[in-house]
C-alpha cells in the first residue's frame, strides 16, 4: 500500500513561479501539489478536497489573503496556512518540512 | 559609486556586459535540476569553554550545512535547500546566508524569486548575472549586487569565467514589505575604504551610501590590521547584528571567531571588534529581529 502523500493547495499570482513551485513539490515522493491563480478556484478546490498545507506564493493582495486564510480556517481549523518566500527552491521544502514539524509537535502535545 | 553607470552601460551593451541576445537561451532551471541530496540533520558542535551569552547565537564555520553538488559546492548558515536544521532557520530576517562556490563556466540557470531581497556579494571571480527586468551585468569582488524579489522576478547567475572558481555569498533577508516591484541594483566599491574601518554598503535608504533594498536592514564590511579595533553602534537597538568573519581571525564581544564564523548579538546598543590577525574581513548584518 503506498503512504498517503501530503497533500497541498499552492495559490499563486504569477503563472511561471506557480509552476516553478508545483513542479518543484511534485518531485518529492511524499508531496503532491495543485495550484490556481484565482481564489475562487482555490476555494473550489479547497471545497473538494482534503488538503494539508495551503501554500500561500507571491502577488496576493492583503485583503485577498485575509479572505482566504478565514476560509480555509473556518472549514478544517487543522488546516496549515504557511507564506512561501522566495519563489523557487531554496527555502520551499524547508518550508514544509519545518510546517509538518510543527504540526507533529502540536498534535503530539495534544495527545 | 557607479550605479547609474552600471544601468546606462548594461542596457547599450558595452563590453563590459554580455549579449542580451543570450538572456532567451537560458531557459533550464538548474537550481531543480540539482541531484537530490539526504537531508543533512543537526550538526552542532558540543560548546566547550563558551562565552556565549543570552543574547547571542554562535554558528562556528564547521556546524554549517554543507552540499556539494559538483559544480557547486555551498556552505549554508541557515537551513537552505536539503539542509533542514529547526534551530538554524533564521537570524531575524536574515534568512539565507550562502557561502558558495561555482566552477568555472557553470552557475543557476534561470529560475524564479519572489517576496525576498536577495544580496550577493562576490569574494572571487566574476559572476555573469540576467533577469527578466532586462538587466545583463557582471559582478566581480569589490562590488555588491542586491534584487527586490517582490512580485516574482526570473535570474540566471554564471561564473563568467571558464578557468577558475567564483566564490559568492549569496544572503537572503525577508522583506519589509510584501508584493513590491521588482527591483535590482548593483554598486562598485571602494575596497580601499574598508581598511580599518566600517563601510556601510546596503541600507534602507536610496540616498544613503551602498545599496537600498526594502528592509530596514544596513550592512558594513571591514578589513582590519592586526590588533585594529573599532565599535558598531547599531542603527536602531532594536535590531540585532550578525557577524560573519570573511577571512582571518577577530574576537567580538569576548567571542573569539575564525574565517566563516557567524555570531549573531541583539538586545544592544553596540558591540565591540578586534582584529587578532592581519587584513582580517568581517561582514555585518544589522538586522529587525522581528520576521
Amino acid at each position: 500500500m503506498e503512504p498517503v502523500k501530503v497533500n497541498i493547495l499552492v495559490i499563486g499570482r504569477h503563472e511561471e513561479i506557480l509552476e516553478t513551485v508545483l513542479r518543484i513539490i511534485n518531485k518529492s515522493e511524499n508531496w503532491i501539489a495543485q495550484g490556481t491563480l484565482t481564489d475562487e478556484k482555490a476555494m473550489a478546490l479547497f471545497d473538494e478536497q482534503k488538503f494539508d498545507i495551503v501554500l500561500l506564493c507571491g502577488g496576493i493582495q492583503e485583503e485577498c489573503e485575509a479572505v482566504l486564510r478565514t476560509a480555509f480556517t473556518q472549514k478544517d481549523p487543522e488546516i496549515i496556512i504557511i507564506q512561501h518566500y522566495g519563489g523557487g527552491s531554496g527555502l520551499l521544502s524547508n518550508e514544509i518540512i519545518h510546517a509538518l514539524s510543527q504540526r507533529t509537535a502540536r498534535q503530539n502535545s495534544n495527545s | 559609486m557607479e550605479r547609474k553607470d552600471f544601468i546606462r552601460k548594461g542596457l547599450m551593451g558595452t563590453g563590459m556586459f554580455v549579449a542580451s541576445a543570450s538572456v532567451g537561451s537560458v531557459i533550464k532551471n538548474d537550481i531543480d535540476e540539482l541531484k537530490e541530496l539526504d537531508l543533512i540533520g543537526f550538526n552542532h558542535l558540543p560548546a566547550t569553554e563558551s562565552k556565549v551569552k543570552a543574547n547571542t547565537v554562535l554558528h562556528k564555520a564547521e556546524t554549517r550545512g554543507h552540499a556539494n553538488h559538483g559544480w557547486l559546492d555551498s556552505h549554508h548558515s541557515f537551513s537552505f535547500a536539503n539542509y533542514y536544521n529547526p534551530d538554524r532557520m533564521h537570524f531575524g530576517v536574515l534568512r539565507v546566508l550562502n557561502d558558495d562556490r561555482v566552477e568555472g563556466g557553470k552557475g543557476f540557470g534561470r529560475h524564479p524569486h519572489d517576496n525576498m531581497e536577495i544580496i550577493s556579494i562576490p569574494l572571487e571571480g566574476d559572476l555573469e548575472h540576467q533577469d527578466s527586468m532586462d538587466n545583463v551585468a557582471v559582478i566581480k569582488h569589490g562590488d555588491i549586487q542586491a534584487m527586490s524579489a517582490g512580485t516574482g522576478i526570473f535570474h540566471s547567475e554564471y561564473n563568467k569565467n571558464a578557468d577558475q572558481d567564483a566564490k559568492f555569498l549569496q544572503i537572503w533577508l525577508f522583506p519589509k514589505t510584501k508584493n513590491v516591484t521588482p527591483r535590482y541594483d548593483q554598486l562598485t566599491l571602494n575596497v580601499e575604504d574598508r581598511h580599518n574601518n566600517l563601510q556601510q554598503i546596503l541600507s534602507p535608504n536610496p540616498d544613503d551610501a551602498g545599496v537600498w533594498i526594502n528592509q530596514d536592514a544596513w550592512f558594513h564590511m571591514g578589513k582590519f590590521d592586526q590588533d585594529f579595533a573599532t565599535e558598531y553602534k547599531l542603527k536602531n537597538p532594536a535590531n540585532g547584528v550578525y557577524a560573519f568573519v570573511l577571512k582571518g581571525d577577530i574576537t567580538i564581544e569576548d567571542n573569539a571567531l575564525n574565517q566563516r564564523d557567524g555570531l549573531g548579538i541583539w538586545d544592544t546598543n553596540s558591540i565591540t571588534i578586534k582584529a587578532n590577525s592581519q587584513d582580517a574581513e568581517v561582514l555585518l548584518m544589522e538586522v529587525p529581529m522581528s520576521v
